[in-house]
């Protein structure tokens, strides 16, 4: 059997508006295997959310899938009907929403929003309904589940709330799951939970997760492999350990480097120089010159393409950084990645 | 401004997504262009004229019930119809459209100036007053306007004073609660504390600072109100209540017109109504355009 | 829960003795009644004996405080026309003016919100866009004069239903109403439309942009990624989001309909007490107007308190702990 859950070739997704058009996922290629979690980061804007939302074909005016192929367990996303993808969505398909305040409907109660994905997807009676609703809500952490289903949204807290929406996204037992930004809009005390609670999820069912975030230390812990997209393109993708301890992507690097340090980093917090550019008129050449320190005419002028510099580790850049020690560790004294993150989250894996 | 700045800003407005989409929108055209005939109308309208029916001295007896032109025993000159006095209806209607839109805007200038002082001060310095005056905006407004308006009318009597007496105490409010909603949120926001901080008198601040935020939200209410207010006043001089005979508005020629509307002659009535509508309906569609494009941008 | 009913009776009641203050005062400065009592030129005693009979001569507080303890009981005094009990008069026609309303309402809601849901449902659709194009024309026409228009055409031109007047009082469930007879109804059919015009386009527009921004949230998005078909989340879900705000809409509705009875009634010659209330101002008679708009007054408020209550229930948002 095929281990290729999901695969993206040349996604192209525009956003037509009356200023211009912006090219929100620009010929993005990629593939998730079964089983394997994949973070999408990036920072605000450069298509990671859109990605997500085009994977499923949720893309709303002014946005089109303008082409691409999107191949679900060999089947094109594109080529269905209408019925077809809803069918899809929830069911092989589901997802994870940023904010949990506003996901959920508030005049139905939790419970009958969970037993709206089993009654769309299964074949289940309303006894089994009822218990697989709160199996469900035990699965995601919340105690009492019984006195929880007559409940409505608003009695929540956005972290529970939040785990209700976990608890529907996995309702029909989807091979995949596409999470945006499931923590962005969470207490820092309870984001670690909660993608804690993902994490053990979607490892319990070898089940797939695309994690769309542009918190790379979140990152670091949980995924399998890494796309990092700047400006609707994928810059660079490997696995975790490789683009984050070796990036050769100089925006990557930015990233990383951005990550505060408690313990040295004194003076002043590292940036990435510049700001990002303006969707409606990107530069040519490399969409990231204007702000690399790497850069030199060559760059301005010619768009890069994605060439492979090590195993399974595609880098979009005409002078890819060069070795591990350039990387997070190369400074000497300077602390892993891991370790800042494990400091500053409490530890995501304990 | 120089000539150049001055076709800078023109060009730049052509370009601005606001006038794109106008264009684009039928109804914002359309009611555009029936705003422009009426104020056309209004202003231009007596120069052409048949007659000032006014005058009492131009009318004749004998001229009277003539039926619109296009109907058989009809006469070009009074195109539309006379009425039981001998009134060439087209005049009359052009002058009683000046006697409506009058009211109606100055009404609408009255309670906008009124509310917006009110909602700035509400909204600005909070507490008592605010509680104060938002409770009787509140009262007022579970009660329906036309009644309040019919019963004020009915104590001081007609006259178009005492009409936009009327009209500001029952329009006030409107205005009040968007400004006062407007000024709470700009009263957040950091630039207005900066100013405070820095020592600038409230009155500034409010002016200054505050007033052009809400601005756009004014002009949308204040584009509604206009056409509300000619239709409360059309209705109040309809049932006898509203402007003097002296000084007959579109409503007060329906109410003229009722009395014969039994024997046939509908053109006394049913035309200066007709005309009402159509400048309602042009103000209202303008006005929906209006409220489409400049609120959520405001959001 | 109970706090809350107890607190809002009390701003109610507290508000009917604002307006019984504010009735009070205008009318009291309407005109001298006294005048419409007595012959013409008729002698200072005469004036003075009339005066006292009316009350009219005590101080100011005075006569409010026994304004308000004759309201409480409801005696509004008698009117100047026809010396019967104002209070009465009012009542007695009230439910003449109840039916057009009725008939108004239910016309307005049952064609209003289904025009108004899917047209906000499906907002590019040409039944959109006529719906759309119908209601704005609907809040720009005056009401008399689509009475009037009603009129000539279908009375006076087709000759298909009466001019004006009630029709025939039958008996349905109980009541004694018109519209137990078809006579009746066909009495009715005219006045209701009219009246129903501007409330059936205020409901369209209103349940029309509700669709449209209950479909832009974020919760509807969520359910399209669960897999819930259009139609449903059309339907089910930002449905129920935007019917629970067209419950108060009703409520203020109302009022306007109760106030729009005046003119309806005027065209149509029906034996409403919105007719009685402009004849009463065109003739002075003070105790009518007092009495009309405290009974209004009184009618408004309750309605109001009804729809804050009804939307404590039907509003899962709203925790009253």
């Amino acid at each position: 059997m095929n281990d290729t859950l999901l695969e993206v070739r040349n996604l192209r997704t525009y956003f037509h508006t009356f200023k211009g058009t912006v090219k929100a996922v620009d010929d993005v290629s990629f593939s998730v295997e079964r089983g394997e979690i994949l973070a999408i980061v990036g920072e605000s804007g450069g298509g990671k959310s859109v990605t997500g939302f085009s994977v499923i074909r949720l893309i709303e005016e002014p946005g089109v899938i303008e082409s691409g192929e999107i191949l679900f367990e060999g089947r094109d996303v594109m080529k269905l009907s209408e019925r077809e993808v809803d069918r899809l969505r929830g069911k092989e398909i589901s997802m994870i929403f940023q904010d949990p305040m506003t996901s959920l409907n508030p005049v139905y109660t939790i419970g009958r929003q969970i037993e709206e994905s089993l009654l769309l997807h299964t074949k289940l009676n309303r006894e089994e309904r009822r218990k697989s609703c709160l199996d469900l809500l035990r699965s995601v952490g919340i105690s009492n589940p019984e006195s929880r289903l007559k409940a409505y949204p608003h009695q929540f807290s956005g972290g529970m709330r939040q785990r209700v929406v976990i608890a529907i996204a996995l309702a029909a037992d989807p091979k995949l799951i596409i999470a945006d930004e499931p923590t962005t809009a969470l207490d820092v005390t309870i984001q670690a939970q909660i993608l804690r609670l993902m994490a053990d999820l979607v490892r319990a069912k070898n089940r797939s997760m695309i994690l769309v975030t542009h918190d790379l230390a979140v990152v670091s812990e949980m995924a399998d492999r890494i796309n990092v997209m700047y400006c609707g393109k994928i810059v660079e993708t490997g696995s975790a350990r490789k683009v984050i301890d070796e990036s050769a992507h100089p925006y990557t690097k930015g990233l990383i480097d951005s990550i505060p340090d408690l313990e040295r980093d004194r003076k002043r917090l590292n940036t990435i120089k510049g700001i990002v550019p303006n969707m409606f008129e990107l530069p040519e050449g490399c969409n990231f010159a204007p702000r690399c320190a790497r850069a030199t005419e060559f760059c301005f002028g010619n768009e890069p393409r994605q060439r492979e510099i090590g195993a399974g580790h595609w880098v979009a850049c005409h002078f890819p950084l060069e070795n591990a020690a350039e990387g997070a560790c190369g400074r000497s004294g300077a602390r892993s990645l891991p370790e800042r993150v494990n400091e500053r989250s409490g530890g995501v894996r304990s | 401004m120089t000539d150049t700045a001055r076709s800078g800003r023109w060009r730049a407005f052509l370009k601005s997504e606001f006038f794109h989409n106008y264009r684009r929108s039928p109804s914002a055209v359309v009611g555009s262009i029936l705003v422009l005939f009426v104020l056309l109308v209004a202003v231009f309208g007596p120069l052409w004229t048949v007659q000032n029916p006014y005058n009492i001295a131009s009318l004749e007896l004998r001229d009277a019930y003539k039926p619109p032109a296009w109907i058989e025993d009809g006469e070009a000159r009074f195109f539309l119809g006379t009425d039981q006095q001998g009134r060439d209806m087209l005049s009359a209607i052009v002058y009683g459209s000046r006697v409506s839109l009058v009211i109606g805007v100055a009404g609408t200038l009255l309670a906008s100036a009124i509310g917006i002082v009110l909602g700035l001060v509400a909204g600005f310095f909070g507490g008592r007053t605010d509680a104060i005056i938002m409770r009787i905006a509140d009262i007022q407004l579970s009660f329906p306007t036309m009644l309040i308006a019919l019963f004020l009318m009915s104590v001081l009597g007609r006259g178009v004073t005492n009409i936009l007496i009327s009209l500001t105490l029952v329009g006030w409010v409107r205005f009040a609660r968007t400004v006062r909603g407007e000024t709470l949120s700009v009263k957040k926001r950091e630039y207005v504390e900066a100013a405070r901080v820095i020592g600038l008198p409230n009155v500034r601040i409010l002016f200054k600072h505050v007033l052009p935020n809400v601005f756009a939200s004014i002009i949308v209410l204040a584009t509604i109100q206009v056409g509300n207010f000619i239709l409360t006043e059309a209705t109040l001089s309809f049932l006898g209540l509203g402007v003097p005979i002296t000084r007959p508005s579109l409503g007060m020629l329906c109410n003229n017109g009722f009395t014969v509307l039994y024997s046939g002659l509908w053109w006394v009535s049913i035309l200066p109504g007709l005309y009402i509508m159509i400048i309602v309906f042009g103000i209202n569609l303008l006005g929906d355009f209006l409220r489409d494009e400049l609120n959520p941008k405001l959001k | 829960m109970f706090r809350f009913i107890v607190k809002r009776l009390f701003q109610l009641v507290l508000v009917l003795f604002a307006v019984s203050l504010i009735v009070f005062l205008f009318t009291s400065v309407m005109g001298n009644p006294v005048y419409l009592m007595v012959k013409e030129n008729a002698p200072a005693a005469d004036i003075q004996a009339v005066t006292a009979a009316l009350g009219l001569d005590k101080p100011l507080p005075v006569q409010y405080a026994i304004f308000v303890k004759n309201a409480l009981q409801g005696n509004f005094g008698k009117s100047y026309m026809n010396h019967l009990p104002a209070l009465g008069l009012i009542v007695e026609r009230f439910p003449a003016t109840l039916e057009i309303v009725v008939v108004a309402l239910l016309l307005s809601a049952l064609i209003g919100i289904p025009c108004g849901v899917v047209s906000g449902a499906y907002p590019k659709s040409r039944f959109s866009r006529a719906v759309m194009a119908f209601s704005i024309a609907g809040i720009s026409m005056p009401s008399f004069w689509v009475g009037m228009v009603l009129i000539y055409f279908f009375s006076l031109h087709l000759g298909v239903l009466p001019v004006s007047g009630r029709g025939t009082v039958g008996t349905l469930l109980g009541i004694r109403t018109s519209l137990a007879t078809l006579n009746g109804w066909s009495h009715i059919v005219l006045p209701s439309v009219t009246l129903a015009l501007g409330t059936l386009a205020t409901i369209i527009r209103l349940t029309r942009s509700g669709m449209q921004e209950n479909m832009k949230q974020d919760y509807v998005r969520f359910a399209k990624s669960k897999g819930v078909p259009r139609r449903t989340v059309l339907f089910g879900h930002a449905l129920k989001n935007t019917l629970i705000p067209v419950v108060t809409i009703f409520g203020m509705q109302m009022g306007t309909l109760i106030a729009f009875t005046t003119i309806t009634e005027t065209i149509f010659a029906w034996p409403g007490m919105g007719k009685l209330l402009i004849d009463s101002i065109n003739s002075l008679d003070r105790p009518i107007i007092a009495a009309y708009i405290l009974f209004v007054a009184v009618i408004f408020v309750f309605i109001n308190f009804i729809v804050d209550i009804l939307y404590v229930f039907i509003d899962p948002r709203i925790d009253l702990q």
